[in-house]
């Protein structure tokens, strides 16, 4: 076997320029938020290793996180996966299959025991035995632990491997649990959503490239770069949200202004995500841009944290600089009290308005609408 | 002798899916198909508020994304008799068009390609000839020499780098590979075009949805609004480049897909004569130009066909308690009244009971229950759902534009109607169908754009929101055509709460064990007959099981016919 080619020594292969290769280390630096004084190390990583070899597993999942992978527009993926790691399991893509595509995981493991990267796609069904996911014969559970003591690092992808997801909504059948709960002893990056942002998760596999280091967490394991604001605190339509002005009905006059979805059970202030910020798809638009509430598919539990269309009974009233750390999660009670606390920690100009507000909310609560 | 082969994980598809197969002299004379994941979804969803299962339920795949919204708000609206503005109509089916572009796509050339394209063999091209070819069959810019020279040099370079990553342990110069070097070097050309512009179309569901994978849908509507003199409302700006993704995506159908579908099929056209399976096809149809209550003015027609009788499409009828029936004599669950019984969906149960071998397993009893799946039949008969039952229905059923396209596409490769049923039949009936699919989006969008400039800006009805307005009980059924075949939900709605709710999927219907019967289903019954030259490398159950292109995962392990593990021998 050859010995596996460097970043730089790859990209001089197919012709890069050294001028071009360090613009493009420059990029990496700056897409993940770097200081122009640390492209230096960018450079000094990107010459010396070899394309990080890649697992990629399937539990109790939808494919949804790979989907969103492959509609990565920076880098885009066929780049990330023919020039920049080694995909070399991964059930969605691989030509091999059956015992051949299970020799190529087993190589992988042996002879990158320590340096190769897992991603896991799904959740991991405990009870009875594991019998609820298999994969040539055995559970999933088995697959993961083995594959996952001699991994460098691990990263949870999507809500079901970070949180359970939809599958261990109440009542749970299959007994689904979220990676971190059945492994332990290695670092695990939490990247949830359903499915996360294809460019988070571009973003989050470049910072290990690039850094040779995990990304700055909080306290769910969740990247900073990408988690660490409420989409609330992000959305392009906040300005309604402070000025009292809500979308009342789907398709009223107050939605084909672009109010706020608040009352149409926007989970915006209680959801950690990148929505606001990166948008989807390339920054083309996100859930509320597009008229719907954000549901709060990155926060544990959000599938038992409903009915959807009911809005939110009310959240802490925290300002802007908060970050998940601080607060943990939120799960709010007691109706009115929503946005009055809001109101109370936000500096509003049109007071008079708020108040009416949420006299009306308060009113329609009562009825027991919304 | 026989050899029994095991194939799991099957790759290349969403979801875990095994195949079993018994070989005799060459060819395959028995077949088990087991899907071997489970995650309990109908449970879950009792008890919940009706409006939000389409979220749910869309998570039950997510490269066929949205299909499964949208069979679950209509049948919500079903059950509570809500029919939504003309322009949430219009506004799903360019979703439902989005989606076919972009997962026929993502199937012929990330999931199939790689049974028929030899990416080993592309190395030895001259990109000269490559280049020659490539512009004889399309006029797509992107075919110079020096294009498909610089391509194969970084091939050659990451196959020089020792590290093969999703390329690694492919059937590399298996026999069963027809294709020329040139040829295989376009395909590998083609496959990563395909996966830089399949990110492109789905910004059509991001613009109406917010996201993609996993768009937002609503009972009663569509969530987005439509305002014209909005910055925050699908406006010219947001219409626009709806257009505009729809031609690119008609240009890279027309223009890289086709020719190279009918140039690949050119050199495969035994396949023509092999995977026929059943000779039933359903289809529940799809695209309403009148409403999704008038199935008539479907562009999908509606029905099924029994014996391979183009002659006569017989209706279907999902209300009906004697047609759609689910079993699960084969499958890990337990009915109230015994495994025997069919039930129909209103009356569906969905009680989990593992009763397989205990993990790590070798192989399955294939002869008590052996998959996750239930058995779905239509009046008894088990039945093909997908790309060619769609096709075939709309032919049979005299939908003009689809006789025309199958009937020049027979005549193109020169091949006779039965090569229709068979594993090329399916691919090349994928194929036909995105290129209808990509005219008739625009279609719909020419109308939405009329509609609009006539001052219908409605996109949501909002009679039925509030669960005061509900029935004490209703019930529903919602059917769609996903991008693998036909998919229905049915619900039972009790004091505004999900009382039962079933789904029945495409792959149920495909990739199901067998009935009661003994029956097999629609993967079991195609691979009988099909050729395996090397049981080590059944390159060939690949062909076949991914023309379906299946929606769960599969393993493929081989044994002998005693279950040992053969592959044994060259591993390790």
């Amino acid at each position: 076997m050859n010995k596996p080619l460097t970043m730089w020594e790859y990209a001089d292969l197919n012709g890069v320029t050294r001028r071009d290769f360090l613009k493009f280390a420059g990029w990496i630096a700056a897409a993940a938020g770097l200081e122009a004084s640390a492209i230096g190390s960018v450079v000094h990583a990107m010459d010396t290793k070899p394309r990080l070899p890649v697992v990629w597993f399937h539990g109790q999942e939808c494919t949804c996180c790979s989907e969103s992978f492959i509609r990565s527009s920076h880098p885009i993926v066929s780049d990330i996966v023919l020039d920049k790691i080694s995909l070399d399991y991964t059930e969605t893509l691989m030509a091999a299959a059956g015992h051949q595509a299970e020799e190529a995981l087993h190589n992988t493991m042996k002879k990158f025991k320590g340096e190769y990267l897992l991603l896991m796609e799904g959740s991991i069904p405990i009870d009875d035995d594991g019998v609820y996911c298999c994969i040539g014969g055995r559970t999933m559970l088995d697959i993961v632990q083995e594959a996952a003591a001699d991994a460098k690092a691990v990263i949870a992808w999507g809500s079901c491997a970070s949180n359970g997801c939809v599958q261990a909504a109440k009542p749970n059948p299959t007994g689904a649990k979220p990676l971190h709960e059945v492994i332990s002893g290695k670092p695990i990056i939490n990247v949830p959503g359903c499915p996360p942002i294809a460019e988070v998760m571009a973003g989050t596999i470049v910072h290990l490239l690039a850094f040779d280091r995990i990304p700055q967490l909080d306290g769910l394991g969740r990247p900073k770069a990408f988690y660490s604001r409420r989409v609330h605190d992000t959305c392009y339509r906040r300005p309604n949200y402070d000025a009292g002005l809500f979308v009342e009905s789907f398709d009223d006059e107050n939605a084909r202004r672009g109010y706020c979805l608040y009352k149409m059970g926007c989970r915006g202030p209680v959801t950690y995500n990148a929505c606001g910020a990166i948008r989807w798809n390339n920054g083309v638009s996100f859930p509320i841009q597009s008229g719907h509430g954000c549901i709060g598919c990155s926060e544990a539990n959000f599938w038992d944290n409903g009915p959807f269309y009911q809005h939110l009974a009310s959240f802490p009233g925290f300002g802007i600089e908060t970050t998940a750390d601080k607060i943990g999660v939120v799960v709010g009670v007691g109706a009115a009290a929503g946005i009055a606390a809001h109101a109370i920690s936000t500096n509003i100009r049109k007071r008079k308005l708020i108040q009416e507000e949420i006299k009306s909310s308060t009113e329609s609560d009562a009825k027991g609408g919304a | 002798m026989s050899t029994r082969i095991v194939v799991d994980p099957i790759t290349r598809i969403e979801g875990h899916l095994r195949i079993e197969a018994e070989i005799r002299d060459g060819k395959i004379v028995d077949a088990y198909s087991s899907g071997t994941m489970v995650r309990g979804f109908e449970i879950i969803l009792k008890g919940r508020d009706p409006r939000d299962a389409w979220a749910f339920t869309e998570r039950a795949c997510g490269v066929c994304t949205t299909v499964h919204a949208l069979a679950s708000v209509r049948t919500v609206e079903d059950a509570l008799k809500i029919a939504v503005p003309p322009n949430a109509e219009l506004i799903r089916n360019l979703m439902f068009c989005a989606q076919y572009l972009q997962d026929h796509v993502v199937h012929f050339y990330h999931l199939h390609a790689l049974d028929w394209v030899d990416v080993v063999s592309a190395l030895k091209a001259d990109p000269k000839k490559t280049s020659e070819i490539a512009q004889s069959i399309s006029n797509w810019p992107n075919s110079s020499p020096g294009y498909y020279s610089d391509l194969q040099k970084r091939l050659i370079t990451f196959v020089e780098s020792g590290q093969l990553g999703i390329f690694a342990n492919g059937y590399w110069g298996h026999a069963a590979y027809k294709l020329p070097p040139e040829v295989n070097l376009l395909g590998v050309a083609h496959y990563l075009e395909a996966l830089e512009w399949q990110k492109e179309v789905v910004k059509i569901h991001t613009i109406f949805g917010g996201k993609n994978p996993h768009p937002n849908y609503l009972v009663g509507g569509v969530p987005c609004a439509i305002n014209i003199d909005e910055a925050n409302a699908i406006n010219a700006e947001r219409l626009a480049y709806v257009g505009t993704l729809f031609d690119q995506a008609a240009d890279f159908v027309n223009k890289v897909y086709i020719p190279d579908l009918l140039a690949v099929a050119g050199f495969y056209k035994d396949w023509g004569a092999i995977g026929g399976g059943l000779p039933n096809y359903l289809a529940y149809g799809d695209l309403p130009m009148n409403g999704y209550g008038d199935p008539t003015k479907f562009k999908f027609a509606r029905g099924a066909i029994l014996n391979r009788n183009l002659g006569k499409v017989h209706e279907v009828d999902g209300r009906d308690a004697q047609e759609i029936e689910e079993y699960i004599a084969h499958s890990w669950y337990e009915y109230s009244d015994g495994d025997a019984a069919g039930k129909h969906p209103w009356a569906g149960e969905t009680k989990l009971k593992y009763s397989g071998p205990k993990p790590p397993y070798e192989h399955l009893d294939v002869e008590k229950k052996y998959s996750w799946l239930k058995t779905p039949r239509w009046k008894g008969n088990p039945m093909e759902v997908g790309p060619l039952a769609r096709m075939l229905v709309s032919y049979a059923a005299g939908h003009q534009e689809v006789i025309d396209i199958v009937n020049a596409t027979l005549k193109q490769l020169d091949v006779p109607v039965a090569a229709l049923f068979s594993t090329l039949g399916r691919t090349a009936a994928r194929g036909l169908e995105t290129v209808l699919v990509a005219r008739w989006a625009k279609e719909f969008y020419n109308q939405l754009l009329a509609n609009i400039k006539n001052g219908d800006t409605r996109t949501f009805n909002k009679d039925r929101w509030e669960p005061d307005s509900w029935p004490a009980e209703a019930r529903g059924v919602g059917m769609t055509e996903a991008p693998r075949g036909a998919l229905s939900h049915w619900i039972v709605i009790k004091d505004k709460k999900i009382e039962n709710y079933q789904l029945v999927v495409p792959s149920t219907w495909n990739a199901s064990p067998r009935d009661p019967k003994g029956q097999m289903s629609a993967y079991e019954s195609s691979l009988i007959g099909t050729p395996v030259k090397n049981p080590d490398q059944p390159l060939e159950i690949l062909r076949t099981i991914h023309s379906f292109d299946p929606c769960l995962a599969c393993a493929v392990h081989l044994y002998d016919e005693k279950g040992r593990y053969v592959h044994q021998i060259n591993t390790f």
